[in-house]
């Protein structure tokens, strides 16, 4: 079960919610056979889960993108690589070929149209990705973008690549999504089986809420359940879409000073307030219930 | 002219809430002209009451297009495609346009040229006008890349305009994180305000967002939102702050009339005149000096 956790707007408590699923399960795991879980904080602009879940970091991997490097041995300047690449990352003048490291996509295309063989490609590195355990117990990974570097997409997709494993269906992955709706959040979201959506009642949380949930299900065809955070506050807005969308809400937290305090700190939910576990071992049912397992 | 961005690096930490407040209070002065640079979920306008004069075609990036009667089922595209965008057939294969990064590498690679590239509308801009002055602001459509290029083009539009109607002040509106709709919201700012919460993310995220704002040579001021949440938290900010040279220009207190505010469509030092509301005054009082100082 891999299970994407989003929201359109920041701040809404997508990383409160995975965070507590993700020990309120694990806890709960008596023996071999239940879902081992594991946890991919995915939004590699700002990574927060491991404030709150205190990882130990066992192996860590740079990565990044694949970028031309030319053999000026080789080189005839022809210009072929500048006009296939449609990023504007190469240039060719006279007799200088200009890369733009910061424009490159890592598409390879510029050195499979080299007729010359002189292309070859290196890792620029843009980010690192982390992996580790943490109580729970539960596996931890996380992709920290580079401070200055414009692109997570390829730390998310690096991520999930080597952090999902091929048995994803026996385990709950919990995917932290970054908020928004454009690239990064559908990298996160692409392949999920359930994508839970974290809102606040409130119309911000609905503006985008609207448009998460259009790019969960219009886009990528991936069924949408929804939390509501925060209740109480705002208004009717929120509900009134989910009941005339079908979207089902799996639960409602409370507005309550207790829990922004104990977010404040760094401290999760179960453990502060501990009739909040089973809440979230419930939500773990509804969530495998409506995604038809 | 001066243009001021309003960012945060984690998400909703108040950045539209204080942008559409400062457009308030600004616009009483001087002539002020706004731009939303969240251009995936772009709140300012739910605040602003905008009234569309203008609506504009944003042409994103290109996505390749198989023409299943030409494509031989070969497998190259799959093949040199590192973006996962292929879906491979036994008659013909497809492209997966969420997944498509537009690099044309399998447009190139093609024995059969059975692949076409096909620019997409990816959104809309729209100029407005509101009681505080000149909205800019824009739709990116679900799922889309390129938000940095509609970032670009969306402040482009508001600096040319402040410029020729010889307005005082540009307020960009900010996204969450520090990647690329990031980067081109700060471009050419004379200043940055970072919007922080008094949580272990909210400190977290600041110091990565003042990474960035550092790297790109912009000059930041700390506004402290939510500031009596939580006050081993408000030090540490402080102290960080110190440390980095950076001038903490507010306390906003946690208060529900800035939900409220929101409900209402209004900026909230319109709707009340309370503790929030002069604290926000006194906040862009100090912005003022230091912007023109």
């Amino acid at each position: 079960m891999i299970l994407a956790v989003a929201s359109g707007k920041g701040g809404t408590g997508k990383t409160t919610v995975a965070v507590n699923l993700a020990l309120a399960v694990s806890s709960q795991r008596t023996n071999q056979s239940d879902a081992e879980v594991i946890f991919l904080d995915c939004d590699v602009e700002a990574p927060n889960g491991a404030l709150f879940l205190h990882p130990t970091i066992e192996r860590r991997q740079e990565v990044g993108l694949l970028i031309p490097e030319v053999d000026f041995a080789k080189c005839t300047y022809c210009g072929r690589c500048a006009e296939v690449c449609q990023y504007s990352a190469i240039a060719v003048v006279q007799r200088k070929v200009l890369i733009f490291a910061e424009l490159c996509h890592g598409c390879g295309s510029c050195a499979l149209n080299c007729a010359e063989g002189a292309i070859r490609e290196k890792l620029r590195v843009s980010g690192v990705i982390e992996q580790g355990l943490a109580r729970g117990p539960m596996r931890f990974a996380q992709g920290v973008l580079n401070v200055g570097e414009a692109m997570s997409v390829p730390v998310i997709r690096q991520l999930k690549q080597r952090a999902i494993p091929h048995d994803a269906h026996r385990c709950l992955v919990i995917l932290d999504a970054p908020p928004g709706t454009s690239c990064p959040v559908v990298e996160t979201m692409r392949g999920a089986d359930l994508v839970l959506m974290v809102t606040e009642p409130t119309p911000f949380g609905l503006h985008d809420l609207r448009l998460a949930v259009e790019v969960a299900r219009e886009e990528l065809g991936l069924p949408v359940a929804v939390v509501i955070n925060q209740d109480g506050v705002g208004d009717e807005g929120v509900d009134r879409y989910c009941q005339s969308e079908g979207l089902r809400v799996l639960m409602r937290i409370p507005m309550d000073r207790r829990i922004a305090e104990a977010y404040a700190e760094g401290r999760p939910m179960v453990e502060v307030l501990p009739e909040y576990r089973q809440r979230f071992v419930d939500l773990y049912r509804r969530i495998m219930e409506a995604a038809g397992r | 002219m001066k243009q001021l961005v309003i960012l945060s690096g984690k998400g909703g930490t108040g950045k539209t809430s204080v942008a559409a407040a400062l457009a308030h209070l600004a616009s009483q002065e001087a002539a002020t002209v706004m731009a939303d640079a969240d251009v995936d979920a772009a709140n300012l306008e739910l605040v602003l009451a905008p009234t569309r004069l203008e609506e504009h075609v944003f042409m994103g990036g290109q996505v390749a297009i198989v023409d299943a009667q030409a494509c031989t089922a070969c497998d190259r595209c799959a093949e040199v495609c590192r973006f996962d965008a292929v879906i491979p057939g036994d008659e013909s294969y497809a492209v997966d346009t969420s997944a498509c990064e537009g690099c044309a590498s399998c447009f190139y690679q093609c024995p059969a040229d059975a692949i076409r590239m096909e620019e997409q509308q990816a959104g809309q801009w729209y100029r407005s006008r509101t009681r505080f002055g000149p909205l800019f602001h824009a739709h990116l459509f679900a799922g889309q890349e390129n938000s940095g290029k509609l970032v670009t083009l969306v402040k482009q539009q508001a600096r040319l305009l402040a410029l020729d109607t010889g307005a005082r002040l540009l307020i960009v509106d900010g996204p969450p994180g520090i990647g690329c709709p990031v980067i081109s919201a700060s471009a050419g700012a004379d200043l940055a305000l970072l919007v922080v919460e008094p949580t272990v993310s909210g400190v977290h995220d600041l110091e990565r967002i003042l990474g960035t704002t550092e790297h790109f040579g912009v000059p930041a001021l700390v506004l402290i939102n939510k500031a009596d949440l939580n006050a081993r938290q408000v030090q540490e900010i402080e102290a960080f702050c110190a440390s980095r040279g950076v001038r903490v220009v507010g306390h906003v207190p946690f208060d529900i009339v800035v939900t409220e505010a929101m409900v209402h469509g209004q900026p909230v030092t319109v709707h009340t005149n309370g503790a929030v509301s002069s604290e926000l005054r006194l906040t862009w009082q100090r912005i003022r000096g230091l912007l023109w100082e």
